[in-house]
């Protein structure tokens, strides 16, 4: 038996070394850019207008034009990495990343794990439901089934306020979370503005609509934690675009409206 | 500067004591059903009538050559527009019995075909009818020849169940994923979440090894051709 046993333990620990051996290189992301001339974001591929995949296939919407914008600004060229909500944080931590431009919000459980710079776009979260439905109140989400992407703010906001009595079902993506509204699985979903504007646009005949605001939550752009030489270049950035109209130029382009305040 | 802890993953142990629960009740549902669908549908391709035959290759065939998350998605997200709602639970139970009936067919049948035709002509020259010949004669033996196959698609099937979370069935991975989705110890809660799949594996594996012969096809039965 321990015969067996030892090879698995010796994979174990030659995998912890690996975990080790990666935490090496981790200064600063922005000497690597530098060297390389080459920038890794991870932009959302299923959060139109904020990223999405356009008929030609190639990704569009307002953060990946953010994405071109900063590495423009950073002289590198820009390798795009579509993530999903769920694991956009994993790809930062990992290093799959140097960057996150993929609409997140910012939160304390977050901050725990990755730092962020200043925000670049506007955003909130809400609970939208049929018109028939009578929904004032989060406590009137009870013996319902709510509709919500695992891991994005609108969960763990919901997950605040909902009652015991509701049902929550949370999905892998917004895709997912979408046909589940759409085709009746969840009667509640809970999700950003822009999914929700792009679902009703897009079935009428659901007849939903805005009921309860969950979060304010501008996107900001998730940086390693700890990486303060990238941090403080891309706040530099996103200063000087904000001042010289750029990003409301954006906001205007994808969102019909320029950015408005945003929190540093 | 990576720091493993596996405290903040393991304070969610009813969590994860849950999300196995049901992987394993999903299992032993599809498990059931699905071998039943598969020896009825092994009947079927090996003595059925033309139609009915070509009817049972068609359903192999269609589930055999499409990924499983596909035809989880259209079960769960597909059928409500044709009027059939079903929960989450529900859906993943009848996608794992559809996939795991289509392979357990396949893998009946070549126990079947391995059934020496001396057996067959002993057991109609004892007037046996066709119904008897197929339960008595064909089948427990067949099935003893082909059951460590059978254990290994059980396995795959509750394995392949980690799936289901993506349509908010609460199974181990789902539970995994949530709890990630919160703390962002991913690495800690794909680890914690392997090890009990791999707990789980070897347990069904031996649980199945141990049954099979005792209730399904008697220990007595040869196990060669």
């Amino acid at each position: 038996m321990s015969l067996q046993r030892r090879p698995f333990f010796a994979l174990v620990l030659a995998g912890l070394g690996l975990l080790g051996a990666s935490s090496a290189f981790a200064d600063s992301a922005l000497d690597t850019i530098a060297a390389k001339r080459s920038i890794a974001i991870a932009i959302p591929t299923d959060f139109p207008p904020y990223g999405f995949v356009g008929t030609d296939m190639a990704p569009q919407g307002l953060d990946v034009d953010m994405a071109r914008l900063v590495a423009a600004r950073l002289g590198a060229t820009v390798e795009l990495v579509p993530v999903t909500s769920a694991n956009r944080i994993a790809y930062l931590q990992t290093h799959k990343a140097d960057l996150v431009i993929s609409t997140l919000g910012k939160n304390p459980e977050r901050e725990k794990v990755i730092d962020f710079t200043a925000a670049y776009s506007p955003f909130f979260q809400a609970v939208f439901a049929p018109r028939a439905m009578v929904l004032k109140s989060p406590a009137e989400l009870a013996g319902k089934t709510i509709g919500v992407t695992r891991g994005a703010i609108e969960d763990l906001e919901l997950t605040k306020i909902a009652p015991a009595g509701a049902d929550i079902k949370r999905f892998e993506d917004n895709n997912a979370t979408v046909s589940a509204f759409v085709s009746g699985q969840v009667q509640v979903i809970a999700t950003g503005a822009s999914v929700a504007g792009n679902m009703m646009a897009r079935n009428p005949q659901l007849g939903a609509e805005f009921k309860l605001l969950l979060k304010d939550s501008p996107n900001f752009i998730g940086v390693a934690k700890g990486d303060d030489k990238l941090r403080l270049k891309v706040n530099e950035i996103i200063a000087s675009a904000r001042a010289s109209g750029e990003i409301d130029k954006l906001c205007v382009k994808w969102l019909g409206r320029p950015a408005g305040d945003l929190p540093n | 500067m990576v720091q493993l802890d596996f405290a903040a993953v393991l304070a969610d142990w009813p969590l994860l004591l849950r999300g196995a629960a049901l992987t394993l009740a999903l299992t032993a549902v599809a498990a059931v059903l699905g071998v039943g669908a598969g020896i009825a549908c092994a009947r079927a391709r090996t003595h059925g009538p033309p139609a009915v035959r070509a009817l049972a290759a068609a359903y192999v065939e269609l589930v055999r050559n499409t990924p499983f998350i596909v035809q989880l998605f259209f079960i769960f997200f597909g059928l409500p527009s044709l009027g059939l709602r079903l929960s989450s639970e529900a859906a993943s139970v009848i996608a794992m019995t559809l996939n795991l009936g289509a392979y357990a067919a396949e893998i009946v049948r070549a126990g079947i075909d391995a059934t020496p035709r001396g057996q067959l002509e002993a057991a109609r020259s004892l007037a046996m009818t066709e119904r008897q010949v197929f339960l008595r004669v064909v089948l427990p033996p067949s099935l003893g020849r082909v059951w460590p196959a059978m254990v290994s698609q059980i396995v795959i099937v509750m394995l392949g169940s980690a799936v289901c979370g993506q349509i908010a069935a609460q199974e181990l991975s789902y539970s995994a994923n949530l709890i990630m989705s919160r703390n962002f110890r991913s690495f800690e809660a794909n680890f914690v979440a392997a090890g009990l799949y791999l707990a789980m594996a070897v347990l069904l594996r031996q649980a199945l090894a141990w049954a099979g012969p005792r209730w399904l096809f008697g220990r007595a039965a040869p196990t060669r051709s």
